[in-house]
């Protein structure tokens, strides 16, 4: 049916060039190599009849023998409610020893953006049970936002909590480059959280070809937005995306591009930014949330890729030392939430508790310098010590509201109530009873 | 002008949005825009670099499915905007389509190649001439009048008419729609039809006026900091550099909604989708400063967001910089704010480096700088034909890497624009918003302007405003000194200093954006505000204690604080004024 091709020219990095005829632009090819390895590839550069092609399962032991046949369409992913419950590789693969989905309606990945004035905005609140994200930067239905951390931080523990705690009609994961071990903790956590069966996997581990790392989050959004039309709350996590910038660099360089950034190619940003603004709320049908992991080399934020990252998110967590700062971490999307779903003192108990925790880091590094110890300073402390505690520790595990009256608790504790800076109102309403 | 027989060609080359294409018949133009023909749609491109019988084109739209060999047929026109009525209060995507006009596929997505009038072709407006018969008129003239939204919309003659016309022909007041002809002139012997629309190239400057002036009137935005400290003049240029998450939006979206102009152009370049979502759903609830009216009315949003195609986010700030140029040439006064120019700089970065230029610094083309300055030129105050005065400003934001200013995009914007609104990580981590940096920013309008600000504001302005940003500067100083001597190395008027810098920094250039009050303040109540906030850092209190000079300052920081919260005119504020000015006596100081 489709004309097979037996002379590849060129094989640069995951690169193969030949010449063809009649190709279009991104279309798929499959390949065949001499030992009888196939893999699929994707058209990235026509000049003419020479034709670039990025092989998805890379290029070592590829013989310029192999046959390669065009497909006449780009790269697809399968959709039908069958997909729930299974796992696939990055270029769609089954992983879970089942057969390949039957009869499902096939999307194009990378499809192209909402219209923006179909979109809606964001107004429901999703609640964690992580007292420093529903209270202090809360998650918002149809945000994109990264946590922002560096290895060796339980940032799949997090995201793994988070998917089971938030309620999301539907989870999709997306693994960039995990470690066998992180993607066996997903699938536990996910078959004894009792969510597999409202889960979809698309994993690529660290030992697959690097070209398939690039297919993940295009391969889970797509999934995701057929969910979504359909009226889905959707909840899609990306771990990481690091290696997916990583991944595009590996491409960009076999490709001689010249690189803007640490030899990141130009285009990072708007490749990250197509991905990410998939988040969206339809107007009349379901959302797509989307949470990442961004790891920073070095631990750096100026870093090309969580810089680039920031710039397109709503917002980020940090997770350093094992837990959430309260300080760096931002959540954009909170005040339309804020008081407005959520409890009416839901700002105040905010704003108040992250002043005086930030007042009390203070009076820590006074004292470390060898200032003297005041009686407030003590009262500091104290909170300091109950704060951490109480919402730092990521083991903690409370709905919003406990979490609220937590905190009045915990200033009540510590401080009297004209030291809070609250209106007075709010604090005759919610001030513990006998403090 | 434009050779008009039609060139055509076909697809020899794809990479990304960029495609080459050999020329088979006819001429080419540099920037002309041609259609590519797929089996789903046609896909319009702009021809940027000609080699020989080769021509490479920025495609607008994705390229998935484009093949070698595929048709493309040249329009003989440069990529273009439509001007005329009706602009007012759409939202367009970067190359004007109206998006709320687009047949979506699925409901939700842009399809590709969708093309739509940007104004609608039926609707008929009350047109009023305002030349005669035998007028001589020149190129971007006004020959009649139709009432659009709040403003009164011009209809102009040719923008790019050279030398003179007559006019031969002129139709009554009444009805017509945009499409008929509402005047004839006579052009260099020939006698050619004109309607109440026209087309113009976005990349070329609209120059059809007589001359630049100097601009030395102030632009209200509302923002204390910007108003008082780093003004902006109309007609005048400025940039809001910063790392993300500073606050650029945030505040280029106040400025859209309170400064004190004729209308507001909006160019969503390259950034959030959800940011418009919210400006479209807010505009048509809030009002219009000026006129009362809704803000959507007063309002054109351009709205090429990041995962639109890249080559349209390069023409979007074009295209929002072009329909300001279009009614300046009405005599009004127009704000452009584009959010953010490092995307349009960087759309042009992944094209040179797709056409395998030679790369500057950071991959950025050697012409980065020639285009930001070329940009920032078409603001400006002019005299039109008519000597009425219009002016666009134009203010950028900045987004550079690692949030770094010593980067290509802030640097050669730096070079080209009057005032700079720096933007720190610091300040916005401490959550002192609008974080403009006081130390870093500055306006070369304050003396630019100085003599129109010192006869309307206050005869002492500009000099009070100086000693104010000379006190942040000291006060700075001082709080440094303090990190390493402690509060016990520094002297009392030292400390005074410092709590005086620390208030006028606290109660007036911080401004809470999402209060109902204190998000705005009048030009009329900051010239009031700053001025009592001025007596009381002048006022040379002395204490006997540190521990007492803190104290008092806590109490009047505080009074001043609150008084952001109490509208003008309102007995709190007046309750407020007074007990600051008592406590000003308290403090040793004299009131006049
Ligand atoms: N004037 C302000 N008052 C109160 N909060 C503000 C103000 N400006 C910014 N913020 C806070 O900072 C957040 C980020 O602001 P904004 O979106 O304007 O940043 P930005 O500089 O445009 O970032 P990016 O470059 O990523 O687009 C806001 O969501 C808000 O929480
Ligand atoms: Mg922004």
């Amino acid at each position: 049916m489709f004309k097979e091709y037996t002379k590849i020219t060129n094989i640069i990095g995951d690169i193969i060039e030949l010449s063809a005829e009649g190709v279009t632009y991104r279309e798929l090819a499959a390949i065949t190599n001499h030992n009888g390895d196939t893999s699929l590839a994707q058209v990235i550069r026509i000049d003419g009849t020479k034709v670039s092609l990025q092989v998805f399962a890379g290029a070592k032991g590829m013989s310029n023998r192999a046959s390669v046949r065009f497909l006449g369409h780009p790269m697809r992913v399968p959709y039908s409610e069958d997909l729930l419950g299974r796992i696939f590789s990055g270029s769609g693969q089954p992983l879970d020893g089942k057969p390949a989905i039957a009869n499902a309606q096939e999307t194009d990945i990378g499809g192209p953006s909402v219209n923006p004035v179909k979109r809606v905005v964001p107004r429901n609140f999703i609640e964690t049970r992580i007292p420093m994200i529903d209270l202090f930067n809360p998650l918002v239905e149809s945000q994109k936002l990264p946590i922002f951390s560096t290895p060796g931080e339980p940032f799949n523990e997090l995201l793994a909590r988070i998917a089971l705690q938030a309620k999301a009609d539907i989870v999709i994961l997306g693994g960039i480059g995990l470690k066998f071990d992180e993607y066996i903790g997903f699938r536990r956590k996910f078959e004894e959280g009792g969510i597999m069966d409202r889960t979809v996997m698309f994993v690529h581990t660290a030992a697959d070809p690097v070209v398939e790392r690039l297919l993940v989050p295009d391969m889970a959004l797509a999934v995701a937005e057929q969910f979504g039309i359909a009226g889905k709350r959707v909840l899609v996590l990306l771990t990481d995306m690091t290696a997916f910038a990583d991944a595009l660099k590996e491409i960009s360089v076999a490709m001689e591009q010249v690189p803007s950034n640490l030899g990141y190619p130009g285009s990072l940003y708007s490749d990250l930014a197509s991905r990410y603004e998939k988040a969206v709320d339809f107007e009349g049908a379901g959302s797509i949330t989307i949470l990442a992991v961004t790891t920073m080399p070095g631990g750096d934020v100026t870093h090309p890729v969580p810089d680039n990252t920031g710039y397109i998110t709503e917002g980020q967590y940090y997770l350093v030392n094992g837990v959430i700062n309260p300080f760096g971490s931002l959540s954009r999307l909170k005040q339309l939430v804020i008081g407005k779903v959520t409890r009416e003192d839901h700002g105040a108990v905010m704003n108040s508790m992250i002043r005086l925790y930030a007042k009390a880091l203070e009076s820590k590094k006074k004292i470390s310098m060898g200032f003297e110890k005041t009686e407030t300073d003590e009262k500091y402390l104290r909170y300091a010590d109950l704060f951490e505690q109480r919402f730092m520790d990521l083991r903690v595990d409370i709905p919003l509201n406990d979490a609220l009256d937590l905190g009045w608790k915990t200033m009540a504790e510590c401080f009297d109530r004209s030291e809070i800076g609250v209106k007075k109102e709010v604090v005759d309403a919610h001030w513990p009873k006998g403090a | 002008m434009i050779d008009s027989s039609l060139t055509t060609g076909h697809v020899v080359g794809i990479n990304g949005n960029m495609m080459a294409v050999e020329v088979d018949t006819g001429s080419v133009v540099q920037n002309e825009v041609a259609f590519v023909k797929l089996p789903d749609a046609k896909l319009k491109a702009e021809v940027i670099k000609v080699i020989g019988k080769k021509c490479y084109m920025q495609v607008f739209e994705d390229t998935t499915g484009m093949a070698v060999g595929m048709p493309v047929e040249f329009t003989g026109n440069m990529l273009s905007v439509e001007l005329g009525p009706g602009l007012l209060g759409q939202i367009y995507d970067g190359l004007q389509n109206p998006l709320t006009l687009l047949d979506n596929k699925q409901e939700f997505f842009l399809q590709r190649g969708q093309y739509k009038a940007p104004i609608d072709r039926e609707k008929k407006w009350d047109w009023k001439p305002v030349v005669a018969v035998g007028d001589r008129v020149r190129g971007g003239q006004w020959l009649g009048e139709v009432p659009e939204k709040f403003i009164t919309h011009r209809v102009l003659t040719p923008l790019g008419m050279h030398g003179s016309a007559v006019v031969k022909k002129i139709l009554p007041a009444g009805a017509y729609a945009i499409t008929e002809a509402v005047a004839e002139l006579e052009v260099n012997g020939k006698v050619v039809p004109v309607t109440m629309s026209q087309e113009w190239p976005v990349k070329k400057a609209i120059k059809a006026y007589k001359e630049r002036i100097y601009p030395e009137e102030l632009l209200i935005t509302r923002q204390r900091i910007i108003d008082t400290l780093f003004p902006i003049s109309r007609g005048g240029t400025s940039c809001i550099p910063g790392p993300f998450g500073a606050g650029k939006t945030v505040l280029q979206h106040l400025i859209s909604k309170f400064s004190s102009v004729d209308l507001v152009i909006v160019v969503a370049c390259g950034e959030r989708a959800g940011e418009v979502v919210e400006l479209i759903h807010e505009f048509p609830e809030m009002k219009d400063p000026k006129t009362g009216g809704s803000l959507m009315d007063r309002t054109i949003i351009i709205c090429n967001t990041s995962s639109m195609p890249v080559a349209a986010r390069e023409a979007s700030v074009y295209t929002g910089i072009t329909l300001g140029e279009y009614y300046r040439q009405m005599g009004l006064d127009v704000l452009v704010l584009a959010d953010s120019t490092s995307r349009w700089a960087q759309a042009m970065r992944e094209m040179s480096g797709r056409l395998e230029e030679i790369p500057g610094e950071e991959a950025f083309p050697a012409y980065l700088e020639s285009r930001i300055a070329g940009l920032y030129e078409r603001a400006g105050l002019v005299k039109l034909h008519d000597d009425a005065h219009g002016a666009v400003t134009l203010i950028g934001t900045v987004s550079p890497a690692g949030g770094n200013f010593e980067e290509p995009v802030t640097q050669a914007t730096l070079k080209v624009v009057g005032a700079f609104l720096g933007l720190s990580r610091k300040r916005s981590d401490e959550r002192k918003f609008p974080a403009i940096d006081p130390l870093d920013s500055y306006s070369l309008y304050i003396d630019q302007m100085a003599d129109s600000l010192n006869k309307n504001l206050d005869r002492e302005w500009t000099r009070m405003v100086h000693e104010a940003e000379a006190l942040l500067g000291r006060g700075a100083e001082i709080g440094k000194m303090m990190t390493v001597v402690g509060e016990e190395g520094i002297s009392i008027e030292d400390l005074v200093s410092y709590l005086k810098s620390e208030m006028l920094d606290f109660t007036y250039l911080q401004q809470n954006a999402f209060d109902d009050i204190d998000c705005a303040a009048t030009i009329e109540r900051q010239v009031v505000d700053f001025k009592l906030l001025y007596k009381a850092l002048k006022t040379p209190f002395s204490f006997e204690t540190k521990a007492e000079a803190r104290k008092f300052f806590v109490n009047l920081q505080d009074n001043f604080y609150q008084k952001n919260y109490a509208a003008e005119d309102s007995p709190e504020y007046a309750k407020f004024v007074s007990k600051i000015e008592e406590i000003i006596v308290s403090g040793g100081g004299r009131l006049v």
